[in-house]
């Protein structure tokens, strides 16, 4: 007799939306947590640093007052009192999540799981913190155990916690490092040097590739590097990272830049270098689950293959990012439950952003990607410095990029760089979602004065029908 | 870039054809509007016209090829300064239908579409698998045909197809209508049934059209048997089997669905012909060298004046409600080698008797040489059908789906007939049969009807009023 119909292992935005989607269709579940309720995202991911950049932000602003009109004499930071709070909110929404359980009667197990060969899905030996184990039965087994900072310890590209920090350490630091090198420059890094850029540390960032933001669009990647070196950000692109040593106070990074080696020295680094699945210590290969480079294979409803155990969010592969975790727990909930309204999840609509400044957003297809898959494309393209509240806001400088299949007016991707754009970007998720083309889209009334505006008159750009340009 | 030529769509209803003949090869230079192959669809053979302009790179469906999908590639073409040797065959060509790699093909059908050469088919062809019931001209191609015809307003598209409005995301719609998929053959696999981009992008062009109940008169599976010939029965080297063409698919087909779904009521009465053959002989006589009118126009044109003067009985029925046409679009049954054919005399109750006897000959002509265009004998609102000259008395038609009624003509012969003073006196007479849709015309209708069409041969010269 199964104790639960579905446990979920790991409370990130994955596991506890997963539970609570699966609560509302009338499943019995129970979630499994090793440390923080909420996960990386809620205690040392997303939120937190959401927190720490909106400090930046309002640091920025009130340096730049004047321009505003307002007098601020000293525009200063607190560094104990900006990472507080940080912490104060993550702790304030982890206690929110132990709320939602409560609510749908989710039972918490706090502990470490591994799984067990059984049926009809695997059991799960839960060793509490006193060393205590216990096994539980559920009819289905989900794995949400999400995934961790890269490391390549042969390079020295191993976090100390010190010297060399990883997201985690960054987001409590001791000191405002004088000389900071972030070694990659996906969301992570570029959050990071955005934050420590403007509390005065000196930011250098490495990229293996050749541009920084990679996944983003060449053009909003570009845009996005110049107001980052307007601000004094420093890039070293198609640099690979040939050793990191560690010093009595500082690291020493050698770098291998178009073949020429190249010395940075820093007081600080931070490890950016991509997301490893924490596929360790479950019991996975002896149930016969696939993985691969650390990641769990799995269908578009999180099926790994062995009756009753599915996997979902970051332990599933790339785009690593919460809201994806969360959309794959539920399409797996609801695939469980089964039904006619159960869709698999399909990756091409998943949204990304980068909160740094200015801030980063994009869904879909970049524009060469599209041509590269065979599209005949329209790109439309509208500027910040063409929208009224843009001005108004004192964020002039953006661009709103959107590209469609020439033929069929998909909407096959959109790019944005500046102010607010990850507030905007979900209007063309919704459009993509929605299978609207470029006829519904130019046909939408966006309120004025608002930033959305641009995202109208970059779907008019790309028919020869914008406005304010 | 090489243009994909691909095989077009002729009518509606075509999913695929013989590509009859090439009257072009690789290395020629075409320019926009020449013929450069003959096409056999289910009911006609057709010139298909060149749009673009260049040099013909490649066939990739050879002549007396059968089964060419619509839309697959049959031969490619060099544009100016491109090279025709190096230009490579794409992966699939010729009988299976475009897939995904071929998508960039299919985008270009608008062009092809346009190869028919004739008018703007455009519409036409991207709606065209539409039913599996080939019938259809007329009624499963419906509105587009109508307006582009300018005649019937009327949205015989809208017949019977008892479902409310298909749910489909707008970028479902507009891939529907490049590829020419019918968005109501189509299960929507997104939220609440929607179709969205997958659910047209896995669906084959034509494919749709395969879908029982596709087509609102579509006859349901289980109603209709496989027609086997058992040996027992017949030994196979006892007789010779002639594979059904096109057209004979498609008649039997239609016929079978009309005689199983409409309800048929005949109705029959004989009429003096002896005013009419009088009226014909002076006409003739009268007319410029040349014209010639047979008695089957004179019918035509008192088939028409009748549908005038009784409204009712030009009528087609849908599940929604029955269509009053507002005009007499008459079809004539032609019969043809391997089959039969109806080309329309359109507005006939507007026409005088010259101008439906050219067009009268001229449609047959074509008709028995396959070379009528799908909007030619599409349309029609009533039929006639005369075996007379094969000395058939009387005998009862199979309604032309969707129109409401057709008259079987018999022979017209001279009879021994009782006058007002009681005498026997000898007259030409002919007895003709009005088999009529009972959903759509009553007894009493179909009678009235009868009564106007005997007043105006009786009386011919009443069809100059």
């Amino acid at each position: 007799m199964a104790d639960f119909d579905l446990i979920v292992i790991g409370s990130g935005p994955g596991g506890y939306v997963a539970a609570i989607r699966a609560s509302q269709l009338g499943m019995k579940v129970a979630i499994v947590e090793r440390e923080s309720l909420g996960g990386i995202c809620l205690n040392w991911g997303c939120i937190p640093t959401k927190a720490l950049l909106r400090s930046a932000e309002v640091l920025h602003l009130a340096k730049n007052a004047k321009s505003f009109g307002l007098k601020i004499d000293k525009a200063d930071f607190d560094l104990q009192a900006v990472v507080k709070r940080s912490r104060d909110v993550a702790k304030q929404l982890s206690g929110g999540v132990g709320h939602l359980m409560k609510k749908n009667k989710i039972e918490v197990i706090m502990g470490e799981a591994t799984l067990k060969k059984g049926k009809p899905a695997p059991g799960v030996v839960v060793k509490d913190k006193d060393g205590k184990s216990k096994e539980y039965q559920a009819k289905h087994v989900m794995l949400a155990t999400g995934a961790r900072a890269r490391a390549i310890p042969q390079a020295g590209l191993e976090p100390d916690g010190k010297l060399i920090w990883t997201y985690r350490d960054a987001m409590v630091p001791d000191v405002t490092p004088k000389k900071l090198l972030v070694i990659g420059s996906g969301a992570i890094g570029i959050e990071f040097a955005s934050f420590y850029n403007e509390l005065g540390s000196n930011v250098t960032v490495v990229e293996a590739l050749d541009r920084i933001l990679p996944v983003e669009d060449e053009e909003i990647s570009g845009l996005a590097r110049k107001q980052f070196e307007k601000q004094g950000l420093e890039f070293r692109v198609g640099a690979q990272v040939k050793s990191l040593k560690k010093d009595k106070d500082k690291v020493t990074a050698e770098l291998s830049v178009g073949g020429k080696s190249e010395t940075i020295e820093a007081d600080r680094a931070i490890l950016a270098i991509g997301i490893v699945g924490n596929v360790e210590g479950l019991g996975l290969e002896e149930l016969g689950a696939k993985v691969e480079k650390t990641h769990v294979v799995v269908d578009g409803f999180g099926r790994t293959g062995v009756p009753g155990l599915y996997a979902i969010g970051d332990l599933t592969g790339p785009p690593w990012l919460a809201h994806k975790a969360s959309h794959e727990g539920v399409v797996c909930v609801e695939g469980i439950a089964g039904g006619n309204e159960a869709h698999a999840f399909d990756a091409s609509n998943v949204p990304g952003c980068t909160y740094s400044h200015p801030q980063v957003a994009s869904v879909g297809l970049t524009e060469t990607k599209a041509k590269e898959a065979g599209h005949k494309v329209k790109v439309g393209k509208f500027p910040f410095i063409g929208n009224g509240k843009a001005i108004a806001l004192g964020a002039s400088e953006g661009l709103v990029k959107t590209v469609f299949d020439a033929e069929t007016g998909e909407l096959l991707g959109a790019h944005m760089v500046g102010a607010e754009v990850t507030e905007l970007i979900q209007g063309y998720v919704i459009a993509r979602e929605g299978e609207l083309t470029e006829a519904e889209l130019m046909n939408t009334i966006f309120p004025h004065p608002t930033l959305s505006e641009m995202m109208h008159e970059s779907v008019l750009s790309a028919y020869g029908r914008v406005i304010h340009i | 870039m090489a243009v994909n030529i691909t095989m077009p769509a002729l009518s509606p209803t075509m999913e695929e054809g013989t590509l009859a003949k090439w009257l072009v090869k690789p290395g020629d230079t075409i320019s926009s509007g020449d013929v450069i192959a003959e096409i056999e669809t289910d009911k006609a053979t057709m010139e298909v016209e060149a749009v673009d302009e260049g040099t013909i790179a490649k066939i990739l469906v050879n002549e007396g090829t059968e089964g060419v999908k619509v839309n697959s590639v049959i031969a490619l073409l060099a544009e100016e300064g491109e090279d025709p040797d190096a230009i490579e065959a794409p992966k699939e060509t010729g009988t299976s239908a475009p897939k995904k790699e071929e998508a960039k093909a299919e985008d270009k059908s608008e062009d092809q579409s346009a190869l028919t050469g004739s008018e703007p088919k455009k519409e036409e062809a991207r709606s065209a698998p539409t039913s599996k019931i080939e019938q259809e001209p007329r009624e499963a191609q419906g509105k587009d045909v109508s307006k582009e015809l300018g005649s019937t307003p009327m949205k015989l598209a809208d017949v019977g197809d008892g479902k409310d409005r298909i749910k489909a995301s707008p970028l479902a719609r507009r891939l529907a209508k490049l590829r020419g998929i019918d968005l109501s053959a189509l299960k929507g696999s997104g939220p609440h049934g929607r179709i969205v981009k997958k659910d047209v992008e896995s669906a084959e062009p034509g494919q749709a059209a395969a879908q029982p109940g596709a087509s609102p008169a579509a006859v349901p599976d289980g109603l209709i048997l496989p027609q086997v010939l058992d040996d027992r029965v017949y030994a196979p080297d006892s007789y010779e089997l002639k594979p059904l063409d096109g057209m004979r698919k498609t008649v039997a087909k239609r016929l079978t669905q009309s005689f199983m779904q409409v309800p048929h009521f005949p109705l029959n009465i004989d009429i003096k012909l002896d005013k009419l053959l009088a009226a014909r002989a002076g006409i003739n006589e009268a007319a410029p060298e040349g014209v010639k009118i047979s008695v089957n126009d004179m019918l035509i044109k008192a088939s028409a004046l009748a549908l005038m003067a009784e409204p009712d009985c030009n009528a087609s029925f849908s599940d929604k409600g029955i269509a009053y046409h507002k005009s007499a679009h008459i079809s004539v049954a032609v019969a043809i080698d391997g089959g039969l054919i109806t080309p329309v005399i359109f507005d006939a109750q507007t026409k005088g008797l010259a101008t439906i006897a050219a067009e009268m000959k001229d449609l047959a002509t074509r008709a028995r040489e396959r070379k009528l265009k799908p909007q030619e004998y599409s349309g029609g609102t009533f039929s006639i059908s005369n075996l007379g000259m094969f000395g058939i008395k009387s005998f009862g038609s199979i309604i032309n789906q969707p129109e409401g009624m057709i008259l079987s003509v018999g022979a017209g012969e001279k009879r021994a007939v009782v006058n007002a003073k009681d005498e026997i006196v000898p007259a030409t007479v002919m007895t003709v049969t009005l088999s009529c849709d009972h959903r759509v015309i009553g007894g009493a209708e179909g009678a009235r009807w009868l009564q106007a069409f005997k007043q105006y041969v009786e009386s011919p010269e009443s069809m100059l009023l």
